[in-house]
């Protein structure tokens, strides 16, 4: 599996540190209730296919990274820094042009969608 | 018919002509009292247990593919009972004893063998741990044993003693721990469900799950709408899935645990030994097989086959360990899919909805849980109550504050 790193391009996987669902980028208040906090830390849609996730890139640059991908085929869907998502509360709605595409920078073109 | 070696005698000279299917392949009736979703290990020992100490017969057990095809048929099959928390003590307890006694109960050989379980440690730190966990276990009525070097190294003799990034300071022996044969796990339990009169349904996948003012009636299938009175959702890594059938959003992520298995050898590891330090665990089938696996792939993922790195990583930490393995060719490896909670421990529960029950979140420790969680499973669906040792296995304890981390690493599903 090999990801896209808004920054530095495609790398290995083992570059990356995976976190979890995206959801970890939305906070609840401090305040809020336990049943926000539950829905943040525990609860999950668990999707077979589509979804977002935050990886750390670890050994490269070290952005936080939203990867969209699809939990059956392994397929990186799409990336974007987390730091560029729309706001906190957007919930990982996906929309049309949602994603910032990523043109590959090696000269040799990576197929897509079928990275595993 | 009853299994025997007479039997198999009498067959072997008869040519073998007068084996019977071990259960039936009913249509689905349009009405149950109680469906199980789910022909796996769990789901069919829920049914075997709710028919045989319940006395509840009219049962379908619905399975998407064939029984047993799931993580039943795809894990390493360890059984061991070395919990520290109370909650997770008694049940892994009662299921080991379960254990004991599940061949002649099934009238079929699981194969079960308590060759002995024993988790390396390798600082000062660890044994102070692994003692505590020993201490734990002896109180809980379950045998352990604080080894130390020299004591591993007359039961493990091969295992590399001068490795100095981990070196090796003792182990904890867990006598009664071992492995089974896990498809005859599920078979057994099959077959004893179906003789007690339970419909075990196969090819026949859940899409949908009714449900009336707040109360369950029935599920929707692609063998046609079944009404029930009770719906058991026992369905592992697809958990969230199902469970949004019925509008339910569950503290379950499913991951990815890989395992492989090399070439047949001459009997050459005795115990199930694992090193967690380097995320690493072996026995040897009946078969002569190396049995060995690590940690998850860290994604979430269903696609029920892992990547290269984790496969890297696990045959580093063998080489690590036992440099003798070396030469051993895999065979194959394989992925299943774990229903990771966010504490690493299980959830066997009533729902918000009447009459829905749910059994989950075994993350990658179902197998030896097997016959313990059919039996909470079946008594907290028949009687409504939970069973005594699995009270704290509620679904409600991640809003409530009552988790049972085991390992202590916090709220991420992918850490336990």
């Amino acid at each position: 599996m090999r990801i896209t790193c808004p920054l530095c391009g495609t790398r290995d996987r083992r570059e990356f540190y995976y976190y979890g669902d995206a959801v970890y980028a939305d906070r609840p208040d401090a305040g809020a209730v336990p049943e926000a906090w539950n829905d943040y830390l525990h609860l999950r849609d668990n999707p077979a296919g589509e979804t977002r996730d935050l990886w750390y890139h670890e050994m490269g640059c070290s952005s936080w990274i939203e990867v969209t991908r699809n939990t059956v085929t392994h397929a990186i869907l799409g990336t974007r820094l987390v730091s560029e998502r729309n706001s906190r509360r957007d919930k990982f709605v996906y929309q049309e042009g949602d994603l910032r595409e990523i043109k590959p920078q090696a000269t040799k073109p990576e197929p897509k969608g079928t990275e595993e | 018919m009853r299994y025997s070696g007479f039997k198999v005698i009498a067959e072997g000279l008869g040519g073998n002509k007068g084996w019977k299917p071990a259960w039936r392949d009913p249509d689905p009736k349009p009405e149950y009292d109680i469906i199980i979703i789910g022909g796996g290990g769990h789901g069919l020992s829920t049914a075997y247990y709710l028919a045989k100490n319940h006395g509840l017969t009219n049962i379908a057990v619905l399975e998407k593919g064939y029984l047993g095809g799931g993580n039943v048929g795809r894990n390493t099959t360890i059984v061991r009972a070395n919990y520290f928390l109370p909650g997770n003590q008694e049940f892994y307890s009662h299921s080991l004893k379960l254990w004991e006694g599940l061949e002649s109960e099934l009238n079929y050989n699981v194969m079960h063998s308590q060759r002995g379980l024993i988790n390396l440690f390798h600082s000062d730190g660890q044994r102070d741990a692994f003692a505590r966990r020993g201490n734990a276990m002896i109180n809980q009525g379950d045998d352990a044993e604080l080894l130390d070097r020299e004591g591993v190294r007359r039961l493990l003799p091969y295992l590399d003693f001068e490795q100095t990034r981990f070196p090796i300071y003792g182990g904890l022996l867990h006598r009664r721990g071992g492995s089974a044969r896990h498809d005859a796990v599920a078979w057994g339990y099959a077959r004893g469900a179906d003789r007690r009169g339970v419909d075990l349904i196969q090819n026949c996948e859940v899409t949908g799950i009714d449900i009336q003012d707040g109360r369950v009636t029935g599920v929707q299938t692609t063998r046609g709408a079944i009404r029930a009175k009770k719906v058991g959702i026992i369905v592992a890594g697809r958990s969230g899935q199902v469970a949004a059938m019925a509008g339910m959003r569950l503290p379950v992520e499913s991951h990815i645990l890989q395992a492989f298995v090399t070439e047949g050898l001459k009997p050459v590891i005795d115990h199930v030994v694992s090193f967690g330090m380097g995320h690493f665990y072996i026995s040897q089938s009946d078969k002569g097989g190396l049995v060995f696996g690590g940690d998850l792939d860290f994604y979430a993922s269903y696609a029920a086959r892992g990547n290269l790195p984790m496969v890297e990583h696990v045959m580093e930490a063998g080489m690590t360990l036992m440099p003798m393995i070396g030469k051993a060719k895999v065979l194959r490896s394989w992925g299943g899919i774990m229903d990771m909670t966010p504490d690493g421990s299980p959830i066997i529960d009533r729902t918000h909805i009447d009459g829905l029950f749910i059994d989950c979140g075994w993350n990658y420790g179902g197998f030896k849980a097997v016959p313990a969680s059919g039996w909470c499973m079946a008594h907290l669906m028949a009687t409504g109550e939970s069973h005594e040792v699995a009270r704290r296995f509620r679904l409600d304890r991640f809003v409530t504050g009552h988790l049972l981390d085991e390992e202590g690493t916090g709220s991420q599903h992918n850490l336990h």
